[in-house]
């Protein structure tokens, strides 16, 4: 059985608790340490930095051509903190309850608690960066509601709140590069995970400019590598986006939690053509007053604004009255397929739905939408060309946000002693559909507050064990699997891009393991992507040489989510029950809604590699529930 | 739509390049630019060719991977715009385009239209931060920031770092990336204190990178996605010349 390590006592009390006990290094000792930090995001940054303040040895990877551009940068709404600023009755247990409830009653009560306890003092820390959020004329911080819940307790800095809190954490990660403590590398990519005697000992990584392949050694290996959602191909995330840092280590043996579980995001631009390559994300924000709606008869090709208001069905106020337009996202999500599948989709492809701003603008005049929405309204004209003011925004949904990820217990360790994972690398806090505005919050706490107090517990242990020699045969055996694979890729030779496997294989997992999924469907998708693997490993094509290359760097990726896409219908497969993002159509009520089985499954999914070609096995993390009480999730 | 591609091929930093033309005749005006160059690449690819390597990460305009010369304009026609939210339909059935890396002596090529822009982080390097360790940090709302302060802080801070500034200058210069840094950063009092010494080490970095020095063309503020106000120059300036005495 699993165990995630909890501290004792009352939920309060577990992390002050656990850092009162916990084991330290003293600061003689941090020189003789060395942290492998994998990612620059909100996570990687603020960790990589702050374990370089404390004087510890770290080195750092990312892909991109500079720390700063991780995909945090793309979280537009904001930052989710309990300060209760607005005196509205905000409390780190409410926090911690909307938490909880938003994720279906499939989290961990004490992490989920650590998240809001730890998020005021993220706030602090991000003002004195000099991260510039949002102020009243009183100079105090602003504060806005956000993703349903009763109290205002998101902070942002106008539309870009995760470009400015990346930057306040690379900023912080600069001054370490400059002060020598942190050595980083961009342009590198991690391609495997290095253990000896059942510890994490480094990482083998491909410098992506020259090709040359590295081995780098450790006491710890951290990886903050973002979330998976790039395997539909067509999502929200950066191309670049990718889950092969955690894949590959998940085959040297860290366990994957609930790989299935992936947030659908409700309002993105819908596909255009077989040409495209992202879905933009329009932020969530525009449900406060555009209401989505659908024409009432099916395949209706009249112009919106020909269309009476008798003939639309504004299908969420209609089926969620309480919520309406604001309902939550899996809800929303949901809700906009079940219309679309049913026929009554719109724009050229009948993939989209309606976002109306007409009763918006006739109540509240023009120039109060051009200024809460400016700036999304004229994002949405330069991709689509089309002027919101006059006619509804087409939208549809998106794959976004992993909830699944590796599992790790109260520490963040994985079940590798050594391998840490933070932020959405991470399976821990967002159960079965996270929250809006708590993405970014979960990435900096990880990556400031409890991974730089957990791992000195792990590091106390290391310190007499001297450096780490990358003349190791685990090191020489990493490489050589590294390079054999690089290799094979490109020897095949085939006749078709890595792209059009990536392409097919979000095909195959939008359709039976997206929005919605069933046992029929799933059985389908594991023997579909068998197959198309099989293709790949007969028909790709790499032109180009093993120096840069980004023709081979995509195929590598795509190799793992041949993978890690047939894990996430095994662990759909398993799970029979509908909760949060994760709907089985056996399992609803009369009126469609998810209905979950917490006699069943009120756990954890964990699972384990058991090697190529053979089924996955799974383990079990009991959830138990000692402060809450799971209940029907309602929005009616 | 018919579109005839002109675009700078080089193997490596040390090869030297050239143009090589590509014709397109199948472009829908729906595409993103970069998605036209997917479509030239997939049929590179197919044909067993060396794809055209291009800097791109996000796609929605805030990441700063992005960027190439198009018809010699950083960023392409669009005023204010990154690469990948240039779109086909601003372009003419029939187009000619020539397609180019970023030029700077202090953004090498690396190949085809990818450079090296690392300049950029060794000048934050230099003093682009205040020095707020983890864990230090007193209540937020301690420090009253004005409303306008904290919105002047926010226009300068929402530089991406693409580079466009440094590709349209004539002397190729880094003024405006430097300079929304150094506003940003002092605009704000937990900047403040260490403004002095921050002005004079980004200034001296920026230097030694081998950028050019601003001449007041004002040509980085209009290709600037985030539309940074040369304003921003004038304050380095200011901030510089009261850190000498």
């Amino acid at each position: 059985m699993l165990n995630a390590r909890t501290p004792e006592g009352p939920l309060e009390e577990k992390w002050r608790h656990y850092r009162s006990t916990a084991k330290l290094v003293s600061s003689a000792n941090r020189g003789k340490l060395h942290v492998i930090v994998v990612g620059t995001g909100l996570a990687g940054s603020s960790l990589a930095a702050s374990l370089g303040e404390m004087g510890y040895r770290v080195t750092c990877f990312c892909f991109q051509d500079t720390a700063r551009r991780a995909h945090s940068v793309a979280a537009q709404g904001g930052v989710n903190a309990c300060k209760n600023y607005k005196n509205d009755g905000d409390t780190i247990f409410r926090m911690f309850y909307d938490t909880i409830k938003g994720g279906d009653f499939r989290s961990r009560e004490a992490n989920v608690y650590r998240l809001a306890e730890c998020s005021a003092n993220l706030i602090d820390q991000a003002v004195a960066q000099g991260v510039p959020f949002a102020r009243e004329y009183s100079g105090y911080l602003s504060n806005r509601s956000f993703g349903g819940v009763q109290v205002s307790r998101t902070f942002y800095a106008r539309g870009q709140t995760g470009q400015q809190l990346l930057l306040g954490a690379y900023q912080a990660l600069m001054r370490q590069v400059a002060a020598g403590t942190v050595m980083l590398f961009p342009r590198h990519e991690m391609l495997d995970l290095v253990v000896i005697d059942g510890k994490a000992r480094g990482v083998i990584v491909r410098d992506m400019d020259s090709g040359a392949i590295e081995r780098h050694g450790g006491h710890a290996v951290v990886l903050a590598t973002g979330g998976f959602g790039k395997i539909y191909y067509l999502s929200t995330l950066a191309m670049g986006c990718n889950g092969s840092a955690i894949w590959r280590a998940h085959r040297r043996g860290a366990f994957f939690a609930n790989p299935s579980w992936t947030q659908i995001h409700p309002t993105c631009l819908p596909q255009s053509g077989d040409y495209q390559s992202k879905l933009t994300l329009m932020s969530e924000s525009l449900r406060n007053d555009g209401r989505i709606w659908v024409p009432k008869k099916q395949a209706d090709d009249r112009a919106p604004n020909d269309i009476p208001e008798l003939d639309r069905d504004y299908y969420l106020e209609r089926r969620y009255p309480a919520f309406g337009n604001l309902s939550p996202r899996d809800i929303s999500s949901r809700a906009a397929k079940e219309r679309i599948d049913a026929g009554f989709g719109i724009g050229p492809l009948k993939n989209a739905v309606y976002l109306d701003f007409s009763r918006a603008i006739r109540e509240q005049g023009k120039p109060k939408i051009e200024e809460k929405y400016g700036n999304l309204f004229r994002m949405y004209q330069k991709i689509t060309g089309v002027d919101a003011y006059r006619e509804p925004m087409r939208i549809s949904p998106a794959a976004h946000f992993s909830m699944g990820g590796l599992w790790v217990d109260y520490e963040l360790m994985t079940t590798i002693p050594g391998l840490y994972a933070l932020g959405e690398a991470n399976f821990a806090d967002h159960g079965a559909n996270r929250l809006g505005a708590n993405s970014l919050l979960q990435a900096c706490v990880d990556g400031y507050f409890i991974a730089p107090s957990t791992l000195p517990n792990y590091l106390a242990n290391e310190i007499k064990s001297g450096p780490v020699a990358v003349e190791h045969p685990a090191f020489v055996e990493g490489e050589t699997t590294v390079r054999r694979q690089l290799e094979h890729l490109m020897g095949i030779q085939g006749n078709l891009p890595a792209d059009y496997f990536h392409k097919m294989l979000g095909l195959i997992l939008y359709d039976k393991c997206g929005l919605s999924r069933s046992q029929a469907g799933l059985k389908e998708a594991i023997v579909e992507i068998d197959s198309l693997r099989t293709q790949f490993y007969a028909d790709l094509l790499i032109p180009g040489g093993a120096n840069l290359n980004s023709e081979l760097e995509k195929a590598g990726r795509v190799a793992d989510y041949l993978e890690l896409g047939e894990l996430m219908c095994y662990d759909a497969l398993t799970r029979n029950e509908s909760c949060g993002a994760h709907f089985r159509e056996e399992y609803q009520t009369p009126d469609g809604e998810a209905l979950r089985n917490d006699q069943d499954f009120a756990f954890t999914s964990a699972w384990e590699w058991a090697g190529a070609g053979r089924e996955p096995i799974l383990h079990k993390e009991p959830l138990v529930f000692e402060c809450v009480t799971p209940a029907v999730r309602s929005y009616k | 739509m018919r579109i005839q591609l002109k675009i700078w091929r080089q193997e490596n930093r040390a090869t030297p390049g050239q143009l090589a033309n590509y014709d397109l005749t199948d472009v829908n005006p729906d595409m993103s630019f970069l998605e036209m160059l997917d479509t030239l690449n997939e049929r590179l690819v197919r044909q067993r060719e060396r794809p055209v390597e291009f800097d791109h990460d996000c796609r929605e305009g805030i990441c700063g991977q992005c960027g190439v010369m198009i018809n010699g304009r950083a960023h392409g026609p669009l005023p204010n715009t990154t690469t990948c939210q240039l779109h086909m339909r601003s372009f003419k059935d029939g187009d000619i385009i020539y397609v180019e890396p970023f030029r700077a002596t202090a953004f090498p090529v690396k190949c085809d239209l990818k450079v090296d822009r690392s300049a950029f982080d060794r000048i934050i390097q230099a003093g682009g931060f205040t020095s707020a360790s983890t864990g230090g940090a007193p209540e937020a709302n301690s420090m009253l920031i004005g409303h306008d302060v904290a919105e002047a802080a926010f226009d300068a801070a929402a530089c991406i770092g693409c580079g466009a500034c440094v590709a349209t200058c004539k002397n190729s210069s880094a003024a405006l990336f430097t300079a929304a840094k150094i506003t940003h950063l002092a605009l704000l009092p937990q900047g403040k204190i260490e403004s002095r010494q921050r002005v004079r080490r980004m200034v001296r970095q920026m230097d030694t990178e081998g950028f050019g020095h601003c001449s007041n063309t004002e040509a980085c503020q209009v290709e600037c996605p985030q539309q940074i106000s040369v304003l921003h120059i004038a304050r380095m300036n200011w901030e510089y010349n009261r850190a000498l005495f």
